[in-house]
């Protein structure tokens, strides 16, 4: 075992990044799928570090502030939409939300 | 100064027009003077005193200028001469002719505004100059011939002449198009016309021109507009459809001479045409009974003569009779506007008879006026219809017998209707009670009946104005000819017609105007119903049918195909989504 190369740090956010798009894919839950959209969110936020890291530049980490301060924001605005949705429907379900369909 | 020439009738036209409708005294007052000025103008121009102005450039492109400008050459002066003259003497008579009508305030503005438009035409130094005027000429006789518009007749007869007019206007706009694109300039210059000679474009762009003087000058095949323009005011009549707007073509094919000149084969068509008409018209006025209308077809059959002697290279000769023409054709058509004035505006020579006695003046002018367009000697009418017979005899010698003949038919119609309109007893009770119209009337009868007499002879100096007559080739035979048939047609005119109270001959293809309206009017049944007929359906079947709701019902069958993809499945868009953005990926980095 050494220390973890770049390219470990780069598997793992595409593993993560890949989990997170098949939740999305699969789940049936509007919340889940939240969820999984955030892990896909952070895949990306971890090879943006680990491309700074290994290429001793700081710029990379700033953008993963931004994105973790934007991600913050739009779970508040997401999860707000979630919750009235759910006092009007009483459900979560993404197949049973058909209003707006034609 | 010479500006005046157009600025004067312009702006009485402007001025009745826009403010001085409502008041019939004024506007007639106003309309006159300009005219007069007019006139005075042209006399100075004719005698030296004024000359041509700077000509004023209105575009200038590379490749293309126009100006706006005066020609004021001996052509130019003589038909100006001619025209302000016989328009303002015409002005004088419409005072009496028309005083009794509501709408006098507006004819005179539309006097002006056709007086203007043809000194245009007259004056001007090129093409598309004269082209504007051609046009404005066309606008003011459509509204001078519709008139009275609330008469049926009068409005058909309004949208039949600028209809034929557009038509041989389409092809003169054609020619000056083609003259343009092969001289590079639009001017009347006859030193780059020589860039047409030898090309094969060169009777193209000459009939092209000739188009329009066909449609102007009433030549068969599109003469039909000028016998129903009778419909106008007599006044009209006299002033458009004698002495000017008709003859604008003629002077219009003596301005672009330098053009026609170049082809031989355009000048023979031209000469056909003339001659043609000549005869054809001859033949039918001699079996009219609307005294007007006899006087358009006599119209009609004088201008081919004079397009006939521009066919045969001889312009001289027909801006003289063009000239002569002018006076004693205004002359007749006011002598017969008055003699419809004294007869509550009956046209029927039939129904007229013995007026001579009760309008002496009438009679003895219109008789003079006569006798010049039948071409007795020592009047106008014989020296220059002599100078187109003789131009006729060097060129063509079958043209030159069916102008002899036409000359024996036109002393024919002109003594059958001046004896039974004027001679006889009267067979109607407006005939009976016919009185002499006023002075006003009379007045210009008076002079133009001098002019008719006397503007034949050298010392009125017609001929000098236009540079001396051809001496060469005078041909013996001609005079006597034309004096042979003159005296036939009188003859013949006296013997039939002298105590006729109706009509002895009658040939039905002659009085239904060798059937040209039916021809025309089948022809636009059957062709233009049946294009439309074909058209209307390619309209239905083909564009609204198969392109516009074809192409509708392509379109929405697409959508409905896509629909199907849309399914509302929030979690397939998110999977198709994945699989294109891998598939992006694959395409850049995959290799």
């Amino acid at each position: 075992m050494g220390t973890p190369t770049l390219g470990h740090y780069l598997v793992l956010s595409g593993l993560l990044f890949a989990i997170g798009l098949a939740g999305v894919i699969v789940r049936r839950d509007l919340l889940i799928m939240y969820m999984c959209l955030e892990i896909m969110l952070n895949a990306a936020n971890l090879s943006l570090v680990a491309f700074s890291r290994f290429s001793h530049q700081v710029r990379g980490q700033v953008l993963v502030f931004f994105v973790i301060t934007v991600a913050a924001v739009e779970v508040a605005v997401g999860l707000a939409l979630l919750v009235s949705l759910y006092r009007m429907k009483r459900t979560t379900k993404a197949e049973e939300i058909t209003a707006l369909k034609f | 100064m010479a500006w005046l020439l157009l600025l004067a009738p312009l702006t009485s036209a402007f001025l009745v027009w826009v403010a001085l409708r409502p008041y019939p005294r004024l506007s007639q007052a106003v309309s006159i003077a300009a005219s007069g000025l007019a006139f005075l103008t042209a006399l100075g121009i004719a005698l030296g005193k004024v000359g041509a102005p700077a000509a004023l450039s209105w575009v200038d492109l590379p490749g293309l200028r126009i100006e706006i400008g005066m020609t004021l050459d001996s052509l130019a002066r003589l038909m100006l001469l001619m025209v302000t003259g016989v328009a303002f003497l015409i002005h004088v008579y419409s005072l009496g002719y028309m005083a009794e009508d509501p709408g006098r305030a507006r004819f005179f503005g539309e006097l002006s505004l056709f007086l203007a438009s043809m000194i245009g035409i007259i004056v001007s130094t090129n093409f598309v100059m004269m082209y504007i005027f051609w046009e404005l000429v066309g606008v003011s006789s459509y509204l001078l011939i519709g008139f009275w518009f609330e008469k049926n007749s009068a409005a058909d007869a309004a949208r039949k002449a600028f209809l034929a007019n557009r038509v041989g206007d389409f092809g003169f706009l054609l020619g000056i198009l083609t003259f343009w694109a092969t001289c590079g300039t639009v001017a009347f210059d006859p030193g780059a016309a020589r860039g047409l000679a030898g090309n094969w474009l060169a009777p193209v762009a000459a009939l092209l021109l000739f188009c329009g003087c066909v449609g102007k000058s009433a030549q068969i095949p599109l003469h039909v507009w000028l016998p129903d323009a009778m419909e106008g005011p007599t006044p009209v009549s006299a002033l458009i459809h004698a002495a000017t707007m008709v003859a604008a073509g003629v002077y219009m094919l003596c301005r672009i001479f330098f053009v026609l000149e170049l082809s031989p084969e355009a000048l023979s068509v031209i000469a056909w045409t003339g001659g043609i008409t000549a005869l054809v018209a001859a033949l039918i006025a001699t079996q009219q009974n609307d005294i007007k209308r006899v006087l358009a077809y006599s119209t009609m059959s004088q201008l081919g003569y004079m397009v006939l002697a521009v066919g045969c290279a001889s312009t001289t000769a027909a801006m003289f009779h063009l000239t002569t023409h002018g006076f004693f054709k205004a002359l007749l058509f006011m002598g017969a506007g008055s003699v419809l004035h004294a007869l509550h505006h009956e046209q029927d020579i039939w129904r007229m008879g013995g007026v001579g006695r009760k309008m002496p003046l009438t009679f003895v002018t219109f008789g003079i006026g006569a006798a010049a367009l039948a071409g007795i000697p020592g009047l106008s009418g014989f020296f220059s219809k002599e100078e187109i017979l003789q131009a006729a005899a060097r060129n063509e010698p079958v043209l030159f017998w069916m102008a002899a003949f036409t000359a024996a038919l036109t002393a024919f119609y002109m003594t059958r209707i001046t004896l039974v309109a004027f001679l006889g007893k009267p067979r109607t009770k407006a005939a009976e009670h016919a009185k002499e119209s006023p002075f006003v009337m009379g007045f210009p009868l008076i002079v133009l009946s001098v002019l008719a007499v006397i503007a034949g002879y050298s010392f009125f100096g017609i001929e000098h104005l236009l540079g001396g007559h051809e001496a060469e080739g005078k041909n013996p035979l001609v005079p006597m000819a034309s004096l042979t048939a003159v005296l036939l047609g009188l003859t013949a005119g006296a013997i039939t017609y002298g105590r006729a109270n109706q009509e002895r001959i009658a040939i039905p293809l002659f009085e239904r105007k060798f059937y040209f309206d039916e021809i025309y009017d089948w022809t636009v049944l059957k062709l233009q119903e049946e294009s439309a007929r074909l058209l209307a359906w390619a309209d239905q079947w083909i564009v609204g049918f198969v392109l516009v709701r074809g192409g509708a019902f392509v379109v929405s069958l697409g959508g409905e195909m896509l629909r199907l993809l849309q399914a509302g499945n929030l979690r397939e868009y998110a999977f198709l989504f994945a699989l294109g953005a891998g598939g992006i990926l694959l395409l850049l980095f995959g290799r």
